[in-house]
């Protein structure tokens, strides 16, 4: 709050020797951690022979056979049936022909991807909403034995899942919640929501009081002043909170193998399965794995401003 | 605008008591002030009167409707906190406005009802700007700009000037004394600056442990403390307590301490032989050379018009206000007498004040109050 008071430059500089070989060192990194994601995305767009020829191939001729392959369904025929059909209609069917098949519908990919945008955005909708909630309530009321809800509230995440998965499996199917998204969404909140309170509740912690009660006097009830006042300063916290949530959701795969087989599968446990289909169709899973990743770059990127400032709240003080 | 009446106040957080048994009456349009160490009772009795915080018993009126148990927002107050409380994602004019928001006011009155405050308080260039580009001054004026807006019946302070530096403050004790001056509102402030108490107050509450030690005028707080916590509290330097014992007669005008006699105001009440505390303001203490009472000067503080010299004598040490032009020298013997008319006598077990001619007359309110006519709430 203390306005005037300058807090830049108060960190003595780093010496250019050693803000060199800090730089070096994080571009040695970026480049380690950015090479696999590069060679997934060069790969979505190779022949299959390209794909697995030895030694890999840097240049090569740019084809959409691996997305061809993932959106689609093909049949292989005979040449005397393909040669008694008409011009080949469309980029997919037209690489189809050359492999001798003909495409003869949309694969699952779609669905399956659909299936994790609305199971992950959903479940993070829900940890953060109910995070923010019951994070403003531990952060301000007198809860009877806070702190042991709090640590049994952390307590859900220090066993593996895999620990707890057969008896949820049998649960679910007992509760008809096996392979539904509604069954999906409430498992990934339920893991989600201790990160959210426990993130959240840091955040609204340091959102003083004094807000709050300002509010109140000036009129507003404690909902209306917790929508206007405090909500509106913990957004840094919620994006935040909200990316670690939808970053686990989306990338689930244990339980999602387990609890989802068809019309609720999410992408994880969809990408696998391409490679059986006829012989290791390597361009389709890249192709799947790019376009997997594009939704959470995207939204990171979108919050990320709240997301820097998230991940080291606390060490800066206003 | 409204009399705020306190009612055996009592506030306990599980074995702590906070507050116990306070009862006050801030007169309509009075500028009350609470004044104590940190951890007496203020805030909590400030906080009960908003609403922030529900007593344990006893009853809050608010010009004669009993509040005691209800919320903050229907009480018609506003609240001004130490750190200003400005909601970091608004502008100025929307944080003046947020207040009558809440009513649901139309726009152009909300507009004119802002332009108005800021005006009042000399920030009607800042309504467009963030706050968090604002010096702490002006974000204290439109903390200020805040609660007048909303023309409330009484306004809170919780030691709004706690968070400015020396200079600024100085110059918002006498905008703040000007305001209330002109609104007429009554008010109640909060703070452990005794300068700022005495600056601002129609009325002081010196608080204690929970306790009101002393209700009174700057005046009478300062002339005649009404207990050894005021005695030691109030004063820069504070008054001096010196021990003695002895058995006063009613009607009795004079003590002796050690062999020398003291004159004082004539006792209105008398005691038994038990021990007792003489309390003289450092302004009452005088050097005289023909006084029986003899010690030896430890050393002075100058203060630019006046020094604090220190004396030690057979009864501790003694601090007296001389004139700084005054010569005078580590280890010199002196006399020392005291001006009987300030003399305080308290009872050292009870900690309270004897009873003297000292408290006959009755102190008239602050006198340099000046009402002007018209302002905010005509």
């Amino acid at each position: 709050m203390a306005a005037g008071i300058s807090t830049a430059h108060s960190v003595v500089e780093p010496s250019p020797l050693v803000r060199r070989i800090a730089g070096a060192v994080v571009i040695l990194y970026a480049l380690i951690t950015i090479v696999p994601l590069i060679w997934i995305g060069l790969t979505s767009l190779k022949s299959p022979p390209d794909s697995i020829s030895y030694p890999p191939k840097i240049l090569f001729e740019p084809t959409l056979e691996g997305y061809c392959n993932l959106f689609t369904t093909r049949s292989r025929q005979t040449a005397e049936y393909l040669q008694g059909l008409p011009a080949a209609s469309g980029r997919c069917e037209e690489i189809a022909r050359q492999r001798s098949m003909v495409v003869v519908g949309a694969s699952n990919f779609v669905p399956r991807f659909w299936n994790s945008v609305i199971i992950a955005f959903g479940s993070t909708f829900c940890a953060v909403t109910l995070g923010t909630l019951a994070a403003y309530g531990f952060s301000r009321f007198k809860v009877p034995l806070k702190d042991d809800l709090l640590f049994f509230i952390l307590s859900t995440r220090m066993m593996p899942p895999i620990a707890v998965a057969i008896p949820i499996f049998l649960m679910y199917r007992e509760l008809g919640l096996s392979d539904t998204k509604l069954g999906m969404i409430l498992l990934y909140t339920s893991v989600n929501v201790s990160l959210a309170v426990w993130l959240l509740k840091g955040f609204i912690d340091e959102i003083p009081r004094e807000y709050e009660e300002a509010a109140m006097i000036d009129g507003y009830s404690r909902l209306q002043a917790f929508v206007k006042v405090v909500l509106p300063q913990a957004t840094t916290g919620i994006a935040a909170t909200a990316i670690f949530c939808l970053i686990f959701a989306w990338n689930e795969y244990a339980f999602a193998v387990l609890l989802t087989s068809g019309t609720a599968q999410t992408a994880p446990p969809f990408i696998p399965i391409i490679i059986g289909e006829g012989g290791q169709d390597w361009p389709a899973v890249a192709a799947a794995t790019t376009l997997f990743l594009i939704p959470i770059v995207a939204f990171t990127i979108l919050l990320r401003k709240h997301l820097l400032r998230g991940i080291t709240f606390g060490a800066v003080r206003k | 605008m409204a009399e705020i009446r306190v009612e055996h106040l009592r506030k306990a957080f599980e074995s702590f008591v906070a507050v116990e048994d306070s009862t006050f009456t801030v007169a309509d349009g009075e500028f009350f002030v609470m004044l104590g160490p940190s951890g007496c009772g203020k805030t909590t009795t400030l906080r009960m009167i908003a609403g922030l915080e529900l007593p344990t018993s006893g009853t809050i009126l608010l010009g004669g409707e009993d509040v005691t148990f209800k919320r903050a927002r229907e009480r018609d107050i506003a609240f001004v906190f130490q750190l200003f409380a400005l909601y970091p994602h608004m502008n100025v004019r929307a944080n003046i406005a947020f207040p009558l928001k809440c009513e649901g006011l139309p726009g152009a009155e909300i507009g004119a009802r802002v332009e108005e405050a800021a005006r009042i308080l000399r920030i009607s260039h800042l309504l467009d700007r963030s706050v968090s580009g604002l010096s702490s001054g002006d974000r204290q004026r439109v903390a200020l700009g805040r609660s007048i807006v909303r023309k409330p019946l009484a306004f809170l302070m919780d030691e709004p000037l706690g968070a400015l530096d020396t200079e600024l403050r100085e110059a918002m004790i006498h905008e703040l004394r000007a305001l209330h001056d002109r609104l007429g509102a009554t008010t109640v402030y909060v703070t452990h600056d005794q300068l700022e108490a005495m600056a601002m107050a129609d009325k002081i509450a010196v608080m204690n442990r929970g306790i009101i030690e002393q209700f009174g005028a700057p005046r009478d707080i300062y002339d005649r403390p009404a207990s050894l916590f005021v005695a030691d509290f109030i004063g820069q330097p504070s008054m001096n307590l010196i021990d003695f014992r002895a058995s006063l007669a009613p009607g009795a005008s004079e003590l002796a301490l050690g062999g020398a006699r003291v004159a004082m105001p004539e006792l209105r009440m008398g005691c038994p032989e038990r021990d007792l505390v003489l309390g003289v303001r450092p302004e009452g203490v005088r050097l005289d050379d023909a006084s029986p009472l003899r010690g030896e000067v430890f050393g002075a503080e100058y203060l630019g018009t006046t020094q604090i010299v220190t004396v030690t004598t057979a009864h501790g040490a003694v601090r007296a206000r001389l004139p700084a032009s005054l010569k005078v020298n580590a280890g010199e013997p002196v006399g020392l007498s005291f001006r009987p008319e300030k003399l305080s006598i308290f009872d050292r077990a009870s900690g309270r004040a004897l009873p003297s001619a000292l408290h006959d007359i009755p102190y008239a309110p602050r006198p340099s109050s000046i009402k002007h006519a018209g302002g905010l709430h005509g």
